[in-house]
């Protein structure tokens, strides 16, 4: 107070009243408005980049690309991916990783339609009715999360390194469906599911979609508003720290991955519905696709960072490139690439910020 | 007055390495207890067992003349003794509220409370109103706390433990790694916790700041306790001659 007295008794104006007046005391800390904690968050700016990509391509192709039509493909063909990467979103954040997805996703297709299969008379379930595939759903996401379960269990309790035991499961899941199978997709898909779930619409909104947004949105108040998704940040962001205030950390990472293998099987169960076939050799590159989608969401691969929203501004990024570029006739085989150099500068400027935080302020 | 928690002669072997010969320790309710000891004197044993997160292999501990056994952390942090870590056991990426209530969030009141979601506007008006009364300054609630200063950390990370704890709080080396200003924001706190009714342990090896801050000193050395002192009348060279050795008050309690 004394300096700031100083610096105004030489005019005359009383104006110390400007001074820094202790408010903390008494009503807290302030809060930041809404537009400072938008501004702050690299959601925002994540989601101006796609805003930005719709547009630009809306502009180049005025005609081709902004139409409802194209606007329901993308939604859709990027429904499934959207559903493992709400999963990959918690395994990150919990400073891990799993690779197991797309093999989870076809496995499980494999083991809810072989047992549609199964119940269904002659083996052909095609005409098959809403009990047999409420059982085929069943199966796919009890399947997904069995496979879940283990990779858990062998992460959290085994304490094997999450890249090793669902590289392990990538492999695993993928050979078990293919040795049910004998390497032959299963093709007998009821219509009565392809009809409803694969190209089914209400409102003009595909049901593949109803379900994508439904996950999001189970899983954007999972992870933000609830105490399962408090500790999967914490977990994340210091894993010791977590374990010293009592919280059971084998427990909750051994749920965590139950839960992306759940999501893994749902989709598969989606992906049945679309393709109408197993698609045994169609998601190999599920995982990474995955992963890149939640980290170009801005979640971090050290953990304890990330948002659901993110993840899903990080899924459409290279759905708008890829299909952007097929619409205004640049080769989409740029889109990988752009993809890509996105990926490696956003792990970079999650890194710089991180080692500018660590040298100690 | 009586000892709110006392450890009376605890032993405790890691193989055939002895780190507790019969150590016997008291804090009394709203005290300052500096516990010091060369290092190796078996200090942080001392405290682990005394925290919960070692058992010893025998002696007796007692919180309010009450035998118990301290079997988990957590439970010694039911019967209110709390510990902060030497190594800030804080969780970078979640702001102070959260971490405050790390492990102990409320949830809102209702069917979803029990489907598990959090009063976070709850936690944090609480958090900024435990962060004034123990004077804790926090640049901001909405930042995590990683981005906060070394000094702020800490006394997020303090603060976390006073807050919970009704009877003990021990402090190993909570000030080793600041400034200062930082440090003597720490210490503030303390006393501040102290007069609330609380006892600290405060495990340090900075003997101006044990003279400082301390009511009492415990001395042990080789495992056992060689001294204790009251804070006020006491000299360095008392403390660094029972720390090695060279002086030596208590026969083997």
């Amino acid at each position: 107070m004394s300096d700031n007295a100083g610096t105004t008794n030489g005019s005359g104006v009383t104006d110390t009243g400007k001074s820094t007046v202790d408010t903390e005391g008494a009503r807290g800390l302030p809060r930041r408005t809404t537009w400072q904690r938008l501004v702050g968050a690299s959601t925002f700016w994540i989601g101006l980049v796609l805003v930005a990509l719709y547009v630009v391509f809306s502009v180049l192709r005025p005609d081709a690309f902004p139409t409802l039509y194209n606007f329901q493909t993308l939604l859709i063909e990027a429904a499934v991916l959207l559903v493992l990467s709400v999963g990959m979103t918690f395994v990150i954040i919990t400073s891990g990783i799993d690779l197991s997805v797309g093999s989870v996703l076809v496995f499980s297709g494999v083991a809810g339609a072989m047992t549609m299969e199964a119940v269904s008379p002659d083996g052909d379930a095609t005409q098959a009715g809403a009990g047999t595939i409420a059982i085929g759903l069943l199966l796919s996401l009890a399947s997904g999360a069995a496979w879940g379960l283990l990779n858990g269990l062998l992460i959290a309790r085994f304490r094997i390194p999450p890249l090793i035991v669902t590289l392990g499961s990538f492999g695993a899941a993928l050979g078990a469906a293919q040795l049910l199978t004998g390497g032959v997709d299963v093709r007998t898909v009821p219509s009565a599911l392809r009809d409803s779930l694969g190209f089914g619409q209400t409102l003009q909104v595909p049901h593949m979609v109803l379900v994508a947004a439904a996950v999001t949105m189970f899983g954007a108040w999972l992870l933000h508003t609830t105490k399962f998704g408090r500790y999967t940040y914490a977990i994340g962001s210091n894993e010791e720290a977590a374990r010293r205030v009592g919280i059971s950390v084998t427990r909750h990472l051994v749920l965590v991955y139950t839960f992306v293998g759940l999501l893994a099987g749902l989709a598969g169960f989606m992906s049945l519905a679309y393709f109408g076939t197993t698609t045994l050799g169609g998601h190999s590159t599920d995982n990474l696709n995955s992963i890149a989608a939640t980290v170009l969401g801005g979640t971090s691969l050290f953990g304890g960072v990330g948002t659901v929203l993110g993840t899903v501004f990080g899924v459409f990024i290279p759905a708008v490139l890829q299909k952007g570029f097929v619409i205004v006739g640049v080769q989409p085989f740029w889109q990988p690439i752009a993809v890509s150099v996105v990926l490696v500068a956003a792990v970079w400027f999650d890194q710089r910020r991180r080692r500018a935080r660590d040298s100690g302020r | 007055m009586g000892a709110l928690l006392e450890a009376r002669n605890l032993v405790k072997h890691y193989g055939s390495v002895e780190a507790l010969r019969g150590a016997s320790f008291e804090v009394r309710a709203g005290e300052v207890v500096a516990l010091i000891g060369d290092n190796g004197a078996g200090k942080s044993t001392l405290v682990k067992c005394l925290s919960g997160a070692e058992q010893p292999d025998s002696g007796e501990i007692l919180l309010d003349g009450q035998p118990v056994a301290l079997d988990s952390p957590t439970r010694a942090r039911q019967l209110g003794i709390e510990t902060v870590y030497q190594d800030l056991a804080v969780a970078p990426e979640l702001d102070p509220a959260a971490n405050l209530y790390l492990g102990r969030e409320l949830r809102r009141g209702g069917l979803l409370g029990r489907l598990g979601m959090l009063d976070k506007a709850e936690m944090r008006r609480r958090a900024s109103e435990h962060f004034r009364t123990l004077g804790v300054q926090v640049q901001s609630l909405d930042v995590p706390i990683g981005a906060l200063s070394g000094g702020q950390r800490q006394g997020v990370a303090v603060a976390r433990a006073v807050v919970w704890a009704n009877k003990v709080v021990f402090m190993d080396e909570p000030t080793a790694a600041l400034g200062v200003v930082q440090r003597e924001r720490v210490l503030d706190v303390i006393r501040r916790v102290r007069d609330t009714g609380v006892a600290v342990v405060l495990i340090s090896h900075n003997m101006p700041e044990v003279q400082a801050v301390a009511d009492r000193v415990e001395v042990l050395r080789l495992g056992r306790r060689v001294a204790r002192f009251t804070a006020a009348d006491v000299r360095l060279e008392q403390l660094v001659g029972a720390m090695t050795g060279a002086l030596s008050q208590e026969d083997a309690a």
